[in-house]
């Protein structure tokens, strides 16, 4: 596909950060609130649908080994839309993602205090089942972890987990979710073909696929884009804006721009503490906390 | 200038000691293949493979330690190989850093040096003894002795090459732990498991002194593993060592029949495991 500067979605904005400004002002003003109570009802934020708290973080603590990586951290995820952790390396934003899935728990030695409640009930408890759980929130990782095994297969995996689809509705839902990743084009010819011999904008759009074949209602994305070259980014970024009327979004990056042009929500992390947390065009143009109007403008590090 | 130049000399007398340790290394080999190919050769015709083997000055060939050896080779890897691959997937999935893991692996590093003789008169007082008699059982039990540290070496070392994000990228996807391990690790690493199966096959093909204390020898076609059984190692070596030069042609028939499967099952598994990407 064509580079094209000017789409619509996603474009790559080149203004200075500070003058970043999306098109909804006069809802965000409204929208900004504090933060610990959450944004509350949305007020009307990016138009569709009424916003719905979808995940309540209450006083998360997480901790490998003696490190101590999260300080009660307090938050309110709406549902249906596109919140971004940004912040600098170490802060501690892919622990708090990775801690909606309870990922972490293939790692002896880490665990987290506090309440994470996903549509109410609390996902930390232990009586939790962590694979139903994290059929219901999917995730996407830095680096593209196609599996060993054909594009088909590839997507059929997860689904097969957890439901008995007959050989044409398989193929249906494999087709739809490589339609939604907006991969099926490039690879309807060859889905026998090893997931692995794909390009790397095109694995990750598969892991995508992938994630969104199981139907999840949440989606973690972990610097989705970081490992892949500007276009295979915007396409990534399109997705997401796609996604999103369908998915809570929760995405992890690095790239400020990024957060600023899909999310709805950032959320400004820092050694292990939840800085600020608003409607994106507060925290890009008028930060309450000075932390966060340096990381934004670039005088960190 | 003097530094450069020293440098240069050191290069060229480092690669020149290289070149010759490894013609030295080659030259043996092509000496002990050649020799192998030029006494063996000669005496390998159909009879060696349909016939048993003769009684001293009568006609005969290999066959039953041909299959004898097939037999042991087959039931070592097949009770071997299995035990190898759980032991690794326990060290490399679940044990990893545990005190439990690290004792595992350390045993394991001495059964892979131990010497075959010390597990033929193992198996010999566990089994022969016991039942009163040798039998190919318990040379498949000897021999799966020797093949389980090699596959839990080679198997282990597979596993941990699979990305710890491959894992992760199953598991979120809700997959139990033994779906992520089956479906997705296995497979990521099957050709490299597989290529240390083939090794394995090639260093047990050509163990004798396990053999001398299990399967022993039969100077008859028989495919009872309950019973004493031929194979090529135990064969060659009291064929080799006789005074009869039917018995000696036909030790070097075996000698090259072995060398040529080894050598085939080392290529196999080279292809492999350079098949894997």
């Amino acid at each position: 596909m064509a580079y094209d500067g000017s789409s619509a979605r996603g474009r790559i904005d080149l203004r200075p950060l500070g003058s970043y400004k999306r098109e909804q002002t006069v809802e965000d003003a409204r929208a900004r609130q504090s933060w610990t109570a959450g944004v509350e009802q949305g007020a009307g934020q990016a138009a569709k649908g009424s916003a719905v708290t979808c995940i309540e973080v209450r006083d998360l603590s997480f901790f490998y080994g003696r490190y101590q990586a999260l300080q009660a951290i307090n938050l309110e995820l709406q549902a249906r839309r596109v919140t971004a952790f940004i912040g600098p390396s170490g802060c501690g934003k892919s622990t708090l993602l990775r801690t909606f899935n309870r990922i972490y728990e293939l790692y002896p030695g880490q665990y987290a205090t506090g309440e994470i409640l996903i549509d109410g009930s609390n996902i930390l408890d232990k009586r939790q089942d962590l694979n139903l759980l994290r059929a219901r929130v999917g995730m996407v990782f830095q680096k593209p972890t196609p599996f060993p095994m054909s594009i088909y297969d590839n997507i059929a995996f997860g689904v097969k987990l957890y439901q008995r689809l007959s050989r044409y509705d398989m193929d249906e839902r494999v087709e739809w979710a490589l339609r939604k990743a907006a991969l099926w084009d490039e690879v309807k010819d060859k889905l026998k073909q090893s997931g692995t011999l794909l390009s790397g904008g095109q694995q990750q759009r598969l892991c995508l696929a992938r994630a969104v074949a199981v139907k999840p209602e949440i989606l973690l994305l972990d610097e989705p884009a970081s490992a892949l070259d500007p276009i295979s980014t915007l396409k990534i970024e399109e997705l997401i804006e796609e996604l999103k009327g369908e998915y809570t979004i929760i995405i992890v990056t690095h790239n400020m721009q990024q957060a600023a042009r899909v999310s709805d929500y950032t959320a400004f992390m820092y050694l292990g503490k939840l800085v600020e947390f608003a409607d994106t065009d507060t925290i890009f143009t008028r930060p309450r906390e000075k932390e966060t109007e340096d990381y934004i403008t670039g005088r960190y590090g | 200038m003097s530094l450069y130049v020293r440098r240069r000399i050191v290069n060229a007398v480092g690669l020149a000691l290289s070149i010759f340790a490894t013609a030295f290394g080659l030259f043996w080999l092509g000496w002990l293949l050649w020799t192998l190919v030029a006494q063996g050769l000669p005496w390998i015709d159909l009879s060696v493979f349909s016939q048993p083997t003769p009684p001293p000055g009568d006609v005969g060939g290999l066959s039953n330690a041909i299959i004898g050896s097939l037999l042991l080779t087959g039931s070592g890897i097949v009770i071997g190989a299995p035990i190898g691959v759980l032991a690794a997937t326990y060290l490399s999935e679940f044990g990893r850093k545990t005190h439990l893991a690290s004792v595992v692996r350390f045993v394991n590093d001495i059964l892979l040096s131990a010497p075959s003789i010390v597990i033929g008169v193992f198996i010999y007082e566990l089994i022969v003894l016991r039942t009163g008699h040798f039998s190919g059982w318990a040379g498949g039990m000897a021999l799966a002795l020797i093949v389980i540290p090699i596959v839990v070496r080679t198997t282990e070392d597979m596993l941990c090459l699979v990305p710890v994000s491959l894992r992760e990228a199953a598991a979120a996807l809700g997959a139990p732990r033994w779906r992520v391990i089956f479906a997705v690790v296995y497979r990521a690493s099957r050709a490299g498991i597989l290529t240390g199966m083939l090794l394995a096959v090639a260093r047990i093909s050509g163990e004798t002194a396990p053999l001398l204390f299990t399967a022993l020898n039969n100077q008859f076609w028989s495919l009872d593993m309950g019973g004493a059984l031929a194979n090529l190692p135990v064969v060659i070596f009291q064929f080799a060592m006789s005074p009869y030069e039917d018995w000696q042609h036909l030790a070097w028939a075996g000698a090259l029949l072995i060398t040529a499967g080894i050598l085939a099952l080392n290529i196999i598994a080279r292809v492999l495991g350079r098949a894997r990407k």
